[in-house]
């Protein structure tokens, strides 16, 4: 089973990162953008067929190691 | 006293935290591997050095904080056994839950290597014992990710609970707002609870030595050698 979980910031923390990156796409010419926000993906593959199980899991990753709550919200997609 | 240095791959200030602690602190010193599950018997004081954990990958400090020698580090934090975490030290620290808040990216995205003013905001603790009360010493930063942010009522009560261990500051003592990364409060370094526990993003294991610039850091590990007197 694929799964894909997506991390980014907190609407309430500043990401100087997405700044910069929102300035460099107005100097390519493209005014119309209004914010960026960067984040990660991960691709996960895991065994079984149970789409809950898999999910319970995946969440409690994403809470003990590939977010960092603090600061940081995350979405569990399953594929399929 | 003796010291326990953990080591984790991609750390590569250990042999400065090792020598500033022998030659200054006069403790026995161990480097300890992080896949070690237990302490050295008789640990006083375990030292997270500064580098690039793991490379910094996924977040400064996350899969560090995750080795099986953090959680004896835990145990010996709960015990009120004293842990120092500098640089990338700090940034394991919060990410295990030793200490609260975040170590993010600096606010203007670069590098920062140069000295720096620290004010020391209280004398009372096992750290700073030796320093004056606001005293304002000179150290090193060299960090990437040192713009230390936390919630507001986690501010509201490290700042209540008088846990800001060090601000950064001009060679006057003023508290800079926005130096060298952003971090609120102008906040370098903070304890928990216990004051028990210091992280901080600075460098004073290499300011011991006049040799190399200046010997405001000994101050912090002449401390750690008084506590154990």
């Amino acid at each position: 089973m694929k799964a894909r979980v997506t991390v980014t910031l907190k609407t309430s923390v500043l990401d100087p990162q997405g700044k910069a990156i929102e300035g460099a796409l107005k100097s390519l010419g493209f005014g119309g953008v209004e914010s960026v926000r960067q984040g990660k993906v991960f691709d996960l593959e895991v065994a079984g067929s149970d789409k809950a199980k898999a999910e319970a899991e995946i969440r409690q990753m994403c809470e003990k190691l590939l977010a960092n709550t603090v600061i940081e919200s995350y979405r569990v997609e399953i594929a399929g | 006293m003796k010291s326990a240095v953990i080591l984790f791959p991609g750390s590569n200030r250990e042999r400065d935290a090792a020598r500033a602690l022998k030659d200054v602190t006069r403790s026995d010193v161990k480097i300890v591997w992080h896949g070690e599950t237990e302490l050295p018997s008789g640990t006083d004081l375990v030292l997270l050095p500064g580098g690039f954990s793991y490379g910094d990958y996924l977040r400064c400090g996350a899969i560090a904080a995750r080795s099986p020698v953090m959680d004896a580090v835990r145990a010996h934090a709960a015990k009120g056994g004293l842990v120092l975490g500098i640089c990338n030290g700090f940034q394991i620290l919060v990410e295990s839950g030793l200490l609260p808040g975040v170590l993010l990216r600096n606010s203007h995205l670069k590098f920062v290597c140069r000295a720096q003013h620290l004010k020391v905001e209280r004398n009372d603790t096992a750290f700073t014992r030796l320093y004056e009360k606001h005293q304002v010493i000179e150290v090193a930063v060299a960090h990437g990710d040192g713009n230390y942010l936390a919630d507001a009522d986690t501010l509201k009560r490290i700042e209540g609970e008088g846990r800001v261990a060090f601000r950064y500051c001009d060679a006057a003592g003023n508290v800079e707002k926005n130096s060298p990364n952003g971090s609120v409060n102008a906040i370098a370094g903070i304890y928990s609870e216990k004051f028990n526990v210091l992280g901080m993003m600075p460098h004073p294991e290499n300011l011991i030595d006049p040799l190399v610039g200046g010997t405001d850091g000994a101050g912090l590990f002449e401390s750690l050698g008084q506590k154990a007197a």
